[in-house]
C-alpha cells in the first residue's frame, strides 16, 4: 500500500510543487539575467535584490480580473490554458532527477516517447486559445503555432531516434545508465543531435528566436492576447514548465543526467593506474540530483541568454529552417548513427 | 475483473465520444471529441500492456494528425449556409449499402474470431526471440509483416508526392 | 506541369486592423491590412489620430510662442524642429545670426540626430525581436538628454532656440562634456553592430526587405535615410547648408540596394558622421554673443518664404506667410519628413509578410506626432 500509493503520491506532490515554485523563480531569474545583459538591475523593490518578486508576481496574476471576451467560445477559452499546462506537468513523471528510484516518479520502458507524445498534446492549448478568443491576432498566432510546433516536433523526434539508437533503450533512466556504461555522455557522441534538439526545443517552447506565436511586436501577444488573470498565468506556467522539460531532457539525453563529470577516465586508460587521480573520485560526494539540477540550470541560462541576444525569425524563414535544414540533417544523422552502430561497433 | 470493468467503461466512452464527434454542430468541438476518443483508445492499449502502441497512438493521431485537422477546420469558413449540406449528388442509397457492408464485415470478424482458438497471435509473439514491447513490435514488423510494412511506406510516399503535386501547381 | 489555378477552397482575404493601438506602430498609426495567409495583398495607411491642429494654432500665436508648438511635432527631435522654424523666420526677416549661436545650434541639432537615431535603432531592433539593443540605445540617448537638460532644463520638449539666436549661452564645461559623450558613443556603436550588423537573423530579416529603387523613392517624395538608402544623394546639410554646416567636414552615407538593411547601415554611419560634426564644432567654437539683433516685437514684413533643414527623419521644411501687419503668421505650413516618408509605406509593405510590416514601419522611422501635427 505504502509503496504503491503513498510514496508515488508524495513524489508527485513534491515534483508538482517543485516545478510550479521553480517556474516562478525561473521568471525572476529570466528578468534578472536579461536585466544584467542589458545593463539594468531588474526587479529590486520586493525583498532583498527583488527575490520576493517571484512570490508577488503570481499573487498579482491571481488577483487580477479574469476577462472572457463576449464572443469567445467560453468552454474552449477555459479549456485551452488547462490543456497547455497539464501536459507540461505530466511529462515530469518520467524525468529522472537523480540516480536513485527516490528521485523519479516512475521509469517506464517508453519514457522518451512518452515525453514526446505528451508534449505534442500541448499544441492544442495554443491552437484552441487562438481559435476560442474569436479575435484575429490570436487566430493568426495559433495558425503559426500549429505549423511551427508540428514541423519542429518532427525534426526533434527524428533527431531523438538517433539518440535512441545509440542508447538502445527508450527509458529515460536507461539512457542515462547507457551513458554511464559507455563512459561517454551522448553530447560528445551525438553533438549534431544535441544541437538539433536544443534548437528544436527553443522552437517548441516558443522562445526567441522562434517565438512567433506570441511575437508581441507583430501579433500583440499572440495566442494569449485576450487572456488575463489566472488563465494567462497558466499559459505562462506552461511555457516555463516546458522550458524546464526541454532542459531536463537535454540534460538526461546528452549530458549524462545525474552522472558526475569525468566518469570515463578509468574506461579510457584502464592500464594507467597513475592517472586514477584524474578520475576525481571526490566528485562522488556530491549527490546525484545536484549534478542534474546544475546541468539543467546551465541550459535554462542558455535559453535566457539567447533571448537577450537574438532577434526573431520570420514565419517563412522559420518553416524553411525546420523543413529544409533540421529535418534533412536529422535524417542524415539517423543514417550515420545506424551505419556506425551496425558495422563499426 | 478490474481489467474487464476498465475495458467496458473505456469502450462505452469511446463509442459515446464517437457519436459526439459526428453529432456536434461545431466542427472544432467535434475535432476535440475525436482527440479524446483517440486518448481513450490509447488507454485501452495501456490496459492491454502495449505501451509502445499507446504512446504512438497519442503521438501520431492525437498530437499530429488531428492537429492538422484542426488547422484545416480553423481555416475553412465555417459560417457557410446550410445549403452546402444538401448536395444534389448525394447518393444516400449507396452510402447505406456501404455502411451495411462494413457492418457485415465487422460481424463476420467477430463471429470468425470467436469460432477459432484465440491463441495464434499470442503464440507468435511469445515465439519471437526478443523481449520487451518495442523490440517485439520491431521484430514482427521486420520479419512476419515486412511486405505490408513496406507497402504501407510506399503508400505514404505516394500520398506525399500527391500532396506536393496538388499544392505546387507548377513544377 | 501547369494546372490551371482553379480555387479549390474559398480563399477569403483576412482584413487585419493594425493599430491605432498596437505595440509596434510607433504611436497611433493605423494600417488596415488585407492578408492572404500572412502575405499583405493590400494596405491602407490611416493617419490623423493625434491631429492637434498645430498649423492652425500658429495663426493665433505670436512668432516666438510658435517655437514651443514646433517642439510638439517631432517630439523625439524637438531641437531640429525648433531650428527649422527659427531659421525660416530669420530668413524672412533677414536677421544675421551670430556665428557662436550657429555653432551651438549645429551641436544641438547633431546631438538631437544621434538621440533620435538611438530611439529609432532601439525600437526598430525591438520590432524585429532584439530586445537588448533597445536598452543599449536608450542608455546612450539618456546621456544626450542629460546634456540637453544641462543646457536648457528640459529633456524632451526643449524650446531651446529663439528667432535670431539662442536663449542661453552654453554652461561652463558643457563643451567638454559633449566631447566626453562623443567618446562614449564611439565606443558604444560597435556594441550595436556586434549584436546586429553581422547577425544572421538580422540579415535575413532586413536584407531584401522593402526594396525601393532610387527613382521610385524620388517619385514618392521620400527624404532622409529612406531616400539615401536607395542611393540618391540628397542631404540638405550639404545641398543647401544652414546653421554652420558649411564650415564642417562630413560625409553623406549612401546605400546601394535600397532595402531595410541599407537604411540600417546608413543610420549607423550617420551616428559617426554626427559625432564627427559635433567634435569639429566643439573644438572650433568661436566667441561672441549668442543672440543676433532682433527687434523686441517680432513682426516680419509682408511676404512668404520656404526653408528646409535636414532633421533626423529627413527634409523638414517650413513655409510661412506673413501679412506684415499682425504679430502672428498669416499661414504656416510644415513639410514634415515623417509624413512624406509614410507615403512610402504602402508600396513597401505590399507583398511582404505581417512580420515585415512592423520591420518596415520601423525602417522608415515615423513619428506620428509629426505626421498628424
Amino acid at each position: 500500500m505504502i509503496d504503491l500509493v503513498i510514496i508515488p503520491l508524495f513524489k508527485i506532490a513534491v515534483v508538482l510543487n517543485g516545478v510550479l515554485v521553480s517556474v516562478t523563480f525561473m521568471v525572476l531569474l529570466e528578468r534578472k539575467v536579461i536585466a544584467w545583459a542589458q545593463s539594468r538591475l531588474g526587479p529590486m523593490r520586493v525583498g532583498p535584490w527583488g527575490v520576493l518578486q517571484a512570490i508577488v508576481d503570481p499573487i498579482k496574476l491571481i488577483l487580477k480580473e479574469d476577462i472572457t471576451p463576449t464572443k469567445a467560445d467560453k468552454w474552449m477559452f477555459t479549456l485551452a490554458p488547462i490543456l497547455s499546462l497539464v501536459p507540461a506537468l505530466v511529462v515530469f513523471s518520467v524525468v529522472p532527477f537523480g540516480g536513485d528510484a527516490l528521485f523519479y516518479i516512475t521509469d517506464i520502458n517508453v519514457g522518451l516517447l512518452f515525453i514526446i507524445s505528451v508534449t505534442s498534446i500541448g499544441v492544442y492549448g495554443i491552437i484552441l486559445a487562438g481559435w476560442a478568443s474569436n479575435s484575429k491576432y490570436p487566430l493568426l498566432a495559433s495558425l503559426r503555432a500549429a505549423a511551427q510546433l508540428i514541423s519542429y516536433e518532427i525534426a526533434v523526434t527524428m533527431t531523438l531516434v538517433s539518440v535512441i539508437l545509440t542508447a538502445g533503450t527508450l527509458s529515460m533512466v536507461g539512457i542515462v545508465e547507457a551513458q554511464q556504461e559507455t563512459g561517454f555522455w551522448f553530447g560528445f557522441v551525438q553533438p549534431v543531435a544535441f544541437v538539433l534538439v536544443f534548437i528544436g526545443g527553443l522552437a517548441e517552447t516558443n522562445r526567441i528566436p522562434f517565438d512567433l506565436p506570441e511575437a508581441e511586436q507583430e501579433l500583440t501577444g499572440g495566442f494569449h492576447t485576450e487572456y488575463s488573470g489566472m488563465r494567462f498565468a497558466l499559459f505562462f506556467l506552461a511555457e516555463y514548465a516546458n522550458m524546464i522539460v526541454i532542459a531536463a531532457v537535454v540534460t538526461a539525453l546528452f549530458w549524462g543526467g545525474w552522472l558526475r563529470p569525468f566518469p570515463s577516465v578509468d574506461a579510457l586508460f584502464p592500464s594507467v593506474g597513475a592517472l586514477s587521480f584524474l578520475n576525481l573520485a571526490f566528485l562522488d560526494l556530491i549527490p546525484s540530483w545536484v549534478w542534474f539540477f546544475g546541468k539543467m540550470f546551465v541550459f535554462l541560462y542558455l535559453f535566457i541568454w539567447i533571448r537577450a541576444t537574438l532577434p526573431r525569425y520570420r514565419y517563412d524563414q522559420l518553416m524553411r529552417i525546420g523543413w529544409k535544414v533540421l529535418i534533412p540533417i536529422a535524417l542524415a544523422n539517423i543514417v550515420v548513427t545506424a551505419v556506425v552502430k551496425v558495422w563499426l561497433l | 475483473m478490474v481489467e474487464t470493468i476498465v475495458f467496458y467503461t473505456l469502450s462505452a466512452l469511446i463509442l459515446g465520444l464517437g457519436v459526439a464527434v459526428i453529432t456536434t454542430p461545431n466542427t472544432v468541438h467535434s475535432v476535440l471529441f475525436l482527440v479524446m476518443n483517440f486518448l481513450c483508445v490509447a488507454v485501452i492499449y495501456v490496459v492491454l500492456e502495449a505501451e509502445f502502441l499507446a504512446v504512438i497512438q497519442v503521438l501520431v493521431y492525437a498530437g499530429g494528425i488531428v492537429v492538422l485537422y484542426l488547422f484545416v477546420v480553423m481555416l475553412v469558413n465555417l459560417k457557410r449556409d446550410p445549403e452546402a449540406h444538401q448536395d444534389p449528388r448525394r447518393l444516400s442509397l449507396v452510402g447505406l449499402a456501404l455502411a451495411g457492408a462494413v457492418l457485415l464485415e465487422l460481424a463476420g470478424i467477430v463471429v470468425y474470431s470467436y469460432s477459432r482458438e484465440p491463441s495464434a497471435p499470442v503464440a507468435a509473439a511469445a515465439a519471437s526471440p526478443v523481449q520487451g514491447n518495442v523490440e517485439q513490435i520491431g521484430w514482427l514488423l521486420y520479419t512476419d509483416y515486412l511486405i505490408p510494412f513496406e507497402v504501407a511506406s510506399v503508400l505514404l510516399l505516394v500520398a506525399m508526392v500527391g500532396a506536393i503535386v496538388l499544392a505546387k501547381r507548377e513544377l | 506541369m501547369a494546372i490551371e489555378a482553379a480555387p479549390m477552397f474559398d480563399t477569403d482575404e483576412l482584413v487585419l486592423n493594425m493599430g491605432p493601438q498596437h505595440p509596434s506602430t510607433h504611436g497611433v498609426l493605423r494600417v488596415i491590412l488585407r492578408l492572404n495567409g500572412e502575405r499583405v495583398v493590400d494596405a491602407d495607411v490611416v493617419i490623423g489620430y493625434i491631429h492637434r491642429g498645430i498649423e492652425k494654432l500658429t495663426e493665433n500665436r505670436d512668432w516666438t510662442q510658435i517655437i514651443l508648438l514646433t517642439d510638439r511635432m517631432d517630439y523625439v527631435s524637438a531641437a531640429t524642429s525648433n531650428l527649422g522654424y527659427c531659421e525660416t523666420v530669420e530668413k524672412l526677416m533677414e536677421v544675421e545670426v551670430p556665428r557662436r549661436a550657429r555653432y551651438i545650434r549645429t551641436i544641438l541639432a547633431e546631438l538631437q540626430r544621434v538621440a533620435s537615431h538611438c530611439l529609432w535603432l532601439g525600437t526598430h531592433a525591438m520590432d524585429i525581436g532584439a530586445m537588448t539593443v533597445f536598452m543599449y540605445a536608450f542608455r546612450e540617448r539618456e546621456l544626450i538628454l542629460d546634456l540637453f537638460e544641462e543646457y536648457c532644463g528640459a529633456r524632451l520638449t526643449y524650446n531651446c532656440m529663439r528667432i535670431g539666436g539662442l536663449p542661453l549661452d552654453i554652461p561652463t564645461g558643457w563643451g567638454r562634456k559633449v566631447r566626453a559623450f562623443c567618446d562614449v558613443m564611439d565606443s558604444r556603436i560597435p556594441e550595436y553592430e556586434e549584436l546586429l550588423t553581422n547577425n544572421r537573423i538580422w540579415l535575413e530579416r532586413t536584407r531584401g526587405i522593402g526594396v525601393i529603387s532610387g527613382e521610385a523613392a524620388t517619385a514618392l517624395g521620400l527624404c532622409g535615410p529612406p531616400l539615401r538608402g536607395s542611393g540618391v544623394y540628397r542631404d540638405v546639410r550639404k545641398d543647401e547648408p544652414y546653421a554652420a554646416y558649411d564650415e564642417f567636414e562630413f560625409d553623406v552615407p549612401l546605400g546601394t540596394n535600397g532595402d531595410t538593411y541599407d537604411r540600417y547601415l546608413i543610420r549607423l554611419e550617420e551616428f559617426r558622421q554626427s559625432l564627427r560634426i559635433i567634435r569639429q564644432a566643439v573644438d572650433g567654437m568661436p566667441d561672441g554673443p549668442v543672440m543676433g539683433k532682433v527687434p523686441r516685437l517680432i513682426k516680419p514684413k509682408a511676404g512668404e518664404t520656404y526653408h528646409a533643414i535636414e532633421s533626423p527623419k529627413g527634409e523638414l521644411g517650413y513655409f510661412i506667410v506673413s501679412d506684415g501687419r499682425s504679430t502672428n503668421p498669416y499661414r504656416l505650413r510644415v513639410r514634415p519628413p515623417s509624413f512624406c516618408n509614410l507615403q512610402g509605406l504602402k508600396p513597401l509593405i505590399i507583398g511582404h509578410l505581417v512580420a515585415d510590416v512592423v520591420a518596415l514601419i520601423g525602417t522608415i522611422d515615423v513619428v506620428i506626432g509629426e505626421v498628424d501635427r
